[in-house]
């Protein structure tokens, strides 16, 4: 049995239709990757996912059990969410922000135990942000912002990792560390579904792409199969190559910046 | 990691510094006025009254009566509804991510004011002394449900479209006292004096219903205490990490707008005590509401306290209790604004 299964999804805003018939299932121990051209439906189906948004048609059941019959709580412990943006007007101290990410497993009015101690200083020392642990949110740079909020879904400890282009707005080096730390997870027996618009990035990381165009589920496996040129010229309308990159052991695109 | 437990503490020291300060406020502020009474006889006469003992016998009486029929209620009165705001102000800067809001936000000041406006034009007797502050109440409730309803979207309540709600509806309702305070002719200076606040002449009976209102406020807020941290994340997060967002901020909405409610009903309509407490406290104890919650209750019950002791027994006549908060607290708060803005471009 799949850990989340989705099937047959349609969503739609009003008269424009989103989402159409979009069916995936996730595994333990997967990268997954969810890519398309801006408005393809990335962010809508993992708000789908994440219970944030209702279907149109279609049923998601996680771990067996409709989505809908789990209450936020529950939902918390089972998938954590690293978003795009962040932005917050209370100055809170970084690390009571990653502590938030263990609010689903503290009871309320108890205070943090030792494990929720151990979690979000192991997820602020995976991500480097162990010196920023006093610092105020507010007046961090987006790109450690970016890691902080990433720390805090780390620290969430839950088996499904939800990304929604949460490096969109790093630098390459803490892309890749913040990469590097979930896939590490990943290895561990842990799912990440994370939306990416960097091909490469996608191709070097993940187990399985999920390709969307215009709301539908245009491809999906493995990435030197998803990812080859003819498809990437039809969904992103972009000439490029394909080919295997030693340096990198993994599948890799080069794009035709310029007409020739 | 010890010192990680203990950045989390409550602000033990904190509570209880304000909390004397708070009881010394009550004793010094009721021993002031016209008749001058010491904080010791003060502590006498609460005492007897408290324990059931008697006073002593050469102890005037008229002190007793001054001090707890008098002075007391209406000082206790002022303490509950500047906490009571204080708290919903907490609640509405939380709840609408903004640390501008204020607990009339949304209206309820002017859904307050209309209603109280209404009885007083009218010249509704049947209930008595009570019949201001319940059209008051009802017009604030009545107006926080109009701008819930305006403001929510299949179940779903935006932070921006409340606000915009709050701004519109409290537009509409300026109008409808503008008409009334036309209409009203001699009895406008009556609607006035309500409008601008005051604690005069307030019994043991409104004190009790404040009080009322302040518990059951402190207590909700308390309980979501840790919800109210999260949801300064928005929406998305906040419901990732496990806060039923939508309903939270409901049941949230609806309780700070009620305290809210019994505080205008009771003393008219007191500005600013909600928006400048809790934005102050948080520069002392930071954004955690768990904290900022007694915290403020306490503040804004001092501040209050302290602001109707000036206007009762300081200043040569009583200035209504509103327009003075607003002529302190105002420019107060122009001047942190300020400095909060050139702190954040340094």
């Amino acid at each position: 049995m799949p850990f989340l299964k989705a099937d047959n999804l349609s969503f739609d805003y009003g008269p424009r239709q989103v989402l159409r018939h979009i069916s995936l299932a996730l595994e333990p121990g997967r990268f997954y990757g969810l890519l398309g051209p801006n408005g393809s439906g990335k962010t809508t189906l993992l708000d789908l996912l994440i219970a944030n948004l209702t279907p149109a048609q279609g049923a998601i059941s996680l771990q067996g059990r409709p989505l809908a019959s789990y209450s936020r709580r529950q939902l918390a412990r089972q998938m954590a969410l690293v978003p795009q943006e962040f932005d917050l007007g209370f100055d809170f101290p970084v690390r009571d922000i990653v502590m938030m990410g263990r609010h689903p497993h503290i009871r309320r009015f108890a205070a943090p135990g030792p494990e929720d101690w151990a979690c979000t200083g192991r997820a602020m020392a995976d991500l480097q942000v162990d010196r920023l642990a006093d610092r105020s949110i507010t007046a961090l740079s987006g790109g450690e912002k970016q890691r902080v909020v990433a720390a805090r879904a780390l620290a969430q400890d839950t088996p499904l990792l939800i990304m929604d282009e949460a490096t969109a707005n790093l630098d390459i080096r803490h892309t890749i560390q913040i990469f590097q730390v979930v896939r590490r997870r990943v290895e561990e027996g842990g799912i990440v579904l994370a939306a990416i618009h960097d091909l490469n990035l996608a191709a070097a990381f993940c187990d399985e792409i999920f390709l969307l165009k215009e709301g539908g589920l245009q491809a999906a496996g493995p990435p030197e199969e998803v990812l080859a040129a003819p498809r990437i010229a039809e969904v992103f309308g972009v000439r490029c190559q394909t080919s295997f990159n030693a340096f990198n052991r993994s599948h890799q695109v080069a794009f035709q910046w310029r007409r020739q | 990691m010890t010192d990680c437990s203990r950045h989390n503490r409550p602000p033990y020291l904190m509570i209880t510094a304000l909390g004397l300060a708070l009881v010394l406020a009550i004793v010094v502020s009721a021993g002031m006025g016209y008749l001058a009474i010491t904080p010791l006889e003060v502590a006498q006469v609460i005492w007897a009254k408290v324990s059931g003992s008697p006073l002593p016998v050469d102890f005037d009486p008229t002190f007793g009566y001054v001090v707890w029929e008098v002075r007391l209620p209406r000082i206790l009165t002022a303490a509950l509804v500047g906490g009571s705001l204080a708290v919903a102000g907490v609640l509405f800067q939380a709840i609408l991510l903004n640390p501008l809001a204020d607990p009339y936000t949304l209206g309820v000041s002017s859904g307050a004011a209309f209603g109280a406006s209404l009885a007083l034009l009218i010249n509704i007797s049947f209930l008595s002394l009570y019949s201001v502050p319940l059209f008051a109440f009802a017009g604030a409730v009545a107006t926080l449900f109009v701008v819930l309803a305006l403001a929510s979207v299949d179940g779903r309540l935006g932070t921006g479209t409340l606000i915009l709600s709050g701004v519109i509806v409290a537009a509409i309702l300026s109008a409808g006292i503008g008409f009334i305070k036309h209409l009203a002719d001699e009895q406008v200076a009556v609607i006035i004096f309500w409008l601008m606040g005051s604690f005069a002449a307030r019994t043991w009976s409104h004190v009790m219903l404040v009080c009322g209102a302040a518990l059951a406020g402190l207590v909700i807020a308390f309980f979501f205490g840790r919800d109210l941290n999260i949801m300064a994340l928005g929406q998305r997060s906040s419901d990732s990490l496990g806060v039923d967002t939508a309903r939270t901020r409901k049941i949230l909405l609806v309780a700070g707008s009620l305290v809210t409610a019994t505080c205008v009903s009771v003393s008219g309509i007191i500005g600013f005590i909600g928006l400048i407490t809790p934005h102050l406290m948080r520069f002392i104890v930071g954004p955690d509401n768990r904290k900022l919650i007694p915290v403020s209750f306490l503040a804004g019950a001092i501040l209050l306290l302290a602001a109707d002791t000036l206007t009762r027994a300081v200043l040569p006549s009583e200035v209504p209790i509103g327009v003075l908060t607003a002529l302190i607290g105002g420019p107060f708060f122009c001047y942190i604004f300020r400095k909060k803005q050139l702190h954040a471009l340094s």
